[in-house]
């Protein structure tokens, strides 16, 4: 591997000056989860609380972003560097969020729930636990019927399959100056995810009403609704920085040659497609 | 040698691991005298000071080979001994007697399952020791009402198990430290050879009492044990100390006042002092909804305990009916509630179930 | 429109801020350092306080000043604050002042993200200090929060967990930035292995903090969940265990401490050769030993439950690796004495605490190596030769570093030299008192006293009379130190730029006070 070091002829590093963005971010996001904490504990300005945190966190982003942005044209390719490397460590942070949480999963169904059940080491507490999975544990009333793969779920993989393609294509085109395709294609990606999106949610709508899935159905409920709900948090956050690619498209600010956050969602979209591809086959199929 | 040591080993396992650790205490020693050995040397001598000019080596093969394989060799050598000492004290298999020990905050319960005795073990140190107000006796923090009681030389198997948050059996004169995990079994054994009391502590964070639970073991002859045994099966379940008269009546008064007494030694570490509880896990009793509702609510949940949070448990297994009686009176008229009711004993023994 | 800026093209001026919008808005690694540094300081002695009220109680059996709850949220907020609050805040405020000036940076990598990660600390820490004053007061579940006693707690948990998140954010942002400083930001012809180690374990220790504190986030954010949102991944009832969160919190809580230590092994290695006038030997061993010990970390986490009830071939596989990982640390013990040897040695108080550093982590470690043995633990776990064994590696380890640290670097900071009489003064005190709070409670932990208990029998009373003098004896010995700093800031004897005649490196070459802005131009290295 080549050691990565400064060029010195390719010009100074961007150091930015003095701004006030981070600290407003703090602040913001204290508001949030003051709010959070407010409103689980039932004190009424809570909501209020978290909104105002929200809603100015979404407005720095904005700001900051935009300062980024700004500031493009002073980036040398030491800088290009620094922000590839970056988007790929917090690529490999979320990772591990996910992989923290298939780590529970694993653990629920293969260690905690068999010892609870017929067979198991504690199952003199818990008489008539037959274990299994999917299920919801041997203190809860009720049947439980798996998720199926077929249906939404498999839909739901074609389409975010698709619209990975779809957002490659966007960066030939972008690479080519293309910018009719471009638009195109970011166009089709954000109207796939957003469909993703819209199918999840009439799924969870399904798993509630119908089979009495909940948040609160045990090992199994808990397990789906965190793994897949969270990963849907991602597609949004993807779909919203991919709604952004599109109008900086279409106002021609992504060219050959300054696309770096560009880039970047690709990279995050292309991640979020390969959580769905293990969820998928991890809490559907198997 | 007691206060700098383990305590008496009185089972095999402790002896193993008593000298297993004095094998490990003399592998340390002899690390830290080299390493200390070899710095204080060159504090010594090779200070400017003294006119040690520096030299410029970086690299030695020898000694960087020697230093890195030299301790596997140790962790190796320690590794051996020690794995046999944890597959035995894993092996529960052939065991005498079982006896299931159920953590609460803050006792423990003691099942002895073939015999079908029952009964749980609490601090007897009294509250003046521990408000400061007298001297404190020898056996402090560590007495209980109704110790365990084992034979001398039989495998004892423990199954251990919580009602309510993680506790952790501990007897260290026996070796052995087992986490009591709420809904779950996790079961460790001791043979004990030597006859006596032993005492140990809860050994998890267990809320508000967990330096108020111990456990303390007494290991009898294998006759006397028996004794024991034939004893606790011919006293009918043990009356808590204070059932009175089930057809007793008493006057509100009477009933607050012991009511007040009973709520501050049983419910005031989950529910505070002037019933404001600690919400969502400990309710507030003070307006709340059950404490002041239909009196068939709030009996039921006082003795049979709580269906949704096993921490409150059934009380009638731990206070006679007039005690119960007492502390639903209290607090329903206490707090600022005004229940009005004045609850007797005959209407806590119509709610058991 | 502006464009890249040639290497000699001079800095467009921009105004410097003044007063406490200097503060709030800085881009400047130099600036933000000494943020770290100073709220570190002050947490310092937040979670002292925290230390010294537990120690008051201990003093005599019996409970004298405060009720069993007060007492374990005490327990718990001293951990988290002096963890997360102090030392980490500290070591990340080294690491922001003295990286780009080791690799001849500029700057980090992400100036702007750079001060969000420290502006993100005074929330957190303001969170965990309106804990106590909310129904319930503080979490009083230890800062490990094991399930299901942590769901019984008040709201104070909950602020606990967000505090956690908010100092999530402020690590991984933190250790991304540093990760790429590290890998873009080298001066040319600074090679990976031609680096300070002081960089290497900053790269080592960033990755680290990548892969566990998303985890610990996971944990945290499950608890609040079974506590709030009715799931079950805790609770037996619904399929879960309790023993899962123990799982997941300790795969993060294990290299945590790594991340704890592994700056000031940094440190240590950089201050020894300096007073030794010797290079540091065995350079390539080093690096390999701080990679081992990283890989080594992610696969030890059950040690912290030997007493779960785990299958007996479990226990003995984290016995193992546990025990493996002394081997790599062992091998630095060992370099650092082959660096002291031979060399022309000199004893500032750097140097001092470095070598006492050496002493005490010692001490610490193969107390660490008695708890690896999963059968010796089941007698040991969870009394106070645990919390011995982690006060002497992580206070007499990680804040002798620090402590060593800030008295190698403070000319360098400050441009002048500190008082080299009260900073011996300072060592040895603290050494003293150091060791008398905490060798006695190895044996107290033998003899069978359990952790977080207010009160204990009888036979236990003698030696935690001894532990909260010596305690009292270190907490006040530490306003020596904040004395000396504030001192040394005000003024002193001027120190040069190379200040130490043995130390080598990039920052060395920078006056004293290093200039604000230093290595716009990064220099050639050979």
């Amino acid at each position: 591997m080549t050691t990565l070091s400064n060029d010195l002829e390719a010009g100074r590093y961007f150091v930015p000056v003095p701004s006030r963005w981070p600290i407003r971010s703090a602040v913001a996001l204290l508001f949030l989860v003051a709010g959070a904490a407010l409103w689980l504990n039932r004190g009424g300005s809570g909501p209020y609380v978290l909104g105002i945190g929200l809603a100015a966190l979404v407005l720095i982003l904005f700001g900051w972003f935009s300062d980024v942005s700004g500031e493009g044209a002073q980036y040398n390719s030491q800088v290009d560097r620094s922000i590839r490397w970056g988007m790929a460590w917090l690529i490999v942070s979320e990772v591990m969020v996910f992989a923290g949480l298939f780590g529970a999963l694993f653990y629920l169904r293969e260690i905690s729930v068999p010892d609870l059940a017929a067979g198991g080491r504690s199952a003199d507490l818990w008489p008539g636990f037959a274990g299994g999975w999917p299920v919801t544990g041997p203190g809860l009333p009720g049947d439980l019927k798996a998720m199926q793969a077929k249906g939404a779920p498999t839909i739901n993989t074609i389409m975010l399959l698709c619209s990975g393609a779809a957002i490659t294509w966007a960066h030939h085109a972008a690479e080519r100056g293309r910018r009719a395709q471009l638009v195109l294609a970011l166009f089709v990606t954000l109207a796939l995810g957003t469909a993703f999106l819209y199918n999840q949610s009439q799924e969870y709508r399904h798993a509630i009403t119908a089979l009495h899935l909940t948040l609160s159905q045990g090992a199994y409920g808990g397990t789906f609704y965190v793994l897949t709900g969270l990963h849907g948090v991602h597609v949004a956050v993807g779909a919203t920085m991919v709604a952004v690619m599109l109008i900086r498209a279409l106002m021609g600010r992504i060219t050959p040659h300054g696309h770096l956050g560009f880039d970047m969602v690709t990279w995050y979209w292309h991640f979020v497609g390969i959580v769905w591809l293990l969820l998928f086959v991890i809490v559907y199929v198997i | 040698m007691n206060r700098f040591w383990f305590q008496a080993p009185v089972t095999e396992i402790a002896q193993r691991i008593n000298d297993l650790s004095a094998m490990l205490l003399v592998v340390i020693l002899a690390i830290m005298a080299i390493v200390f050995a070899i710095m204080i040397w060159s504090i010594a001598r090779h200070r400017r000071s003294v006119g040690h000019a520096a030299a410029t080596f970086t690299g030695n093969r020898f000694f960087e080979t020697l230093w890195t394989v030299v301790p596997i060799l140790i962790v190796v050598g320690i590794a051996i001994p020690a794995t046999s000492v944890v597959y035995a004290m894993k092996d529960t298999s052939h065991s005498d007697l079982t006896i299931r020990v159920t953590g609460y905050q803050w006792k423990w319960k003691y099942d002895y399952l073939k015999d079908g005795i029952s009964f749980y073990s609490e601090l007897a140190t009294p509250r003046a020791q521990l408000d400061n107000r007298e001297a404190k006796g020898e056996n402090y923090l560590i007495e209980v009402d109704n110790p365990l009681v084992v034979p001398v030389g039989k495998k004892v198997r423990i199954l251990a198990t919580a009602n309510d948050v993680i506790h952790s059996w501990w007897v260290p004169a026996f070796g052995v430290k087992q986490d009591a995990i709420p809904g779950f079994i996790r079961d460790t054994w001791f043979k004990v050879d030597v006859p006596g009391t032993y005492r140990g502590q809860c050994a998890e964070l267990c809320g508000r009492e967990h330096g108020y639970m111990p456990i303390v073991v007494t290991a009898l002859p294998q006759d006397e044990y028996d004794k024991w045994v034939a004893e606790k099966l011919a006293a009918a379940h043990p009356a808590p100390a204070t059932t009175a008269d089930a057809s007793k009546m008493f006057t509100m008064d009477e009933l607050k006042a012991s009511g007040a007494k009973v709520y501050a030694a049983k419910c005031a570490g989950c529910h505070q002092g002037a019933g404001q509880g600690v919400p969502p896990a400990f309710p507030a009793l003070a307006h709340g909804k059950i404490a002041t509702g239909p009196l068939d609510g709030a009996l039921d949940i006082v003795v049979n305990g709580s269906k949704k949070n096993p921490a409150m448990m059934a009380w009638k297994d731990q206070l006679g009916d007039a005690d119960i009686a007492a502390v639903v009176t209290y607090v329903r008229n206490d707090f600022g509630n005004t229940a009005g009711d004045a609850v007797q004993p005959a209407q806590v023994a119509a709610a058991k179930h | 429109m502006a464009t890249v800026l040639a290497p000699n093209q001079p800095l467009p001026a921009h105004e410097q801020k003044k007063g406490l919008a200097r503060w709030i808005s800085s881009t400047n690694h130099k600036e933000i350092g000494t943020l770290y540094l100073v709220t570190g300081l002050a947490m310092f002695f937040v979670g002292g306080a925290m230390a010294l009220l537990i120690r008051l109680e201990l003093f005599q059996p019996g409970l004298q000043f405060m009720q069993p709850e007060f007492f374990n949220q005490l327990a718990a907020l001293h951990a988290l604050v002096m963890i997360f609050g102090a030392v980490t805040p500290a070591l990340i405020g080294f690491s922001n002042w003295m990286l780009p000036l080791m690799l001849g940076a500029p700057d980090m990598a992400f100036p702007r993200l750079n001060n969000m990660s420290f502006w993100l600390i005074p929330p957190a820490a303001l969170l965990l200090m309106a804990s106590f004053f909310v129904p319930g007061g503080a979490v009083a579940a230890g800062w490990t929060l094991y399930p299901p006693l942590s769901i019984q707690m008040g709201p104070g948990l909950d602020m606990a967990i967000f505090a956690v998140h908010l100092l999530g954010i402020s690590s991984i942002a933190g250790a991304i930035n540093i990760i790429v400083t590290i890998l873009n930001m080298r001066a040319p012809g600074m090679t990976l292995m031609k680096m300070p180690m002081f960089a290497w374990v900053w790269l080592v220790t960033a990755y680290l903090l990548i892969m566990i504190m998303p985890v610990l986030a996971v944990a945290v954010t499950l608890l609040l969940f079974d506590r709030h949102f009715g799931t079950h991944f805790f609770n037996a009832a619904g399929g879960g265990d309790p023993v899962l969160f123990q799982h997941i919190f300790w795969f993060f809580g294990h290299p945590e401490v790594y991340v704890l230590i592994l700056p000031v092994f940094g440190m240590i290695s950089t201050i020894i050769p300096t007073f030794a006038r010797k290079p540091l030997f065995g350079y390539r061993g080093m690096v390999s030993a701080t990679l081992v010990i990283a890989f080594l970390s992610m696969a030890v986490w059950a040690h912290h439950m030997f007493t779960v009830g785990m299958p007996a071939g479990a226990q003995v596989f984290f016995m193992y690796s546990t025990m493996l990982i002394a081997v790599p640390t062992g091998m630095k013990v060992f370099t650092w004495l082959a660096t002291m040897w031979r060399g022309s040695l000199t004893f500032e108080t750097p140097m001092l605490f470095a070598v006492g550093f050496i002493f005490v982590f010692v001490a610490g470690g193969v107390t660490g190596v008695i708890l690896a043995v999963a059968a010796v633990d089941v007698q040991l776990q969870d009394t106070y030769f645990v919390v011995a064994h982690f006060h002497y590696t992580m206070v007499a380890g990680t804040l002798f570093g620090i402590f060593a640290a800030t008295y190698y670097w403070l000319p360098k900071m400050t441009g002048h030299m500190y008082d080299e009489k009260l900073g011996q003064w300072h060592f040895w005190l603290t050494m003293i008192f150091f060791n008398m709070t905490f060798f006695i409670q190895h044996f107290l932990g033998m003899a069978g006293m359990p952790r977080r208990i207010p009160d204990y029998p009888l036979q236990f009373a003698e030696f935690n009379m001894i532990s909260s003098i010596g305690a009292f004896g270190f907490g006040f010995s530490q306003l020596l130190f904040v004395y000396i700093v504030v001192k040394c800031i005000r003024g002193g004897p001027k120190a040069t730029g190379q200040v130490w005649d043995g130390a080598q490196g990039l920052e060395w070459t920078v006056p004293s006070p290093a200039p604000l802005h230093t290595f716009e131009t990064p220099p050639r290295v050979a």
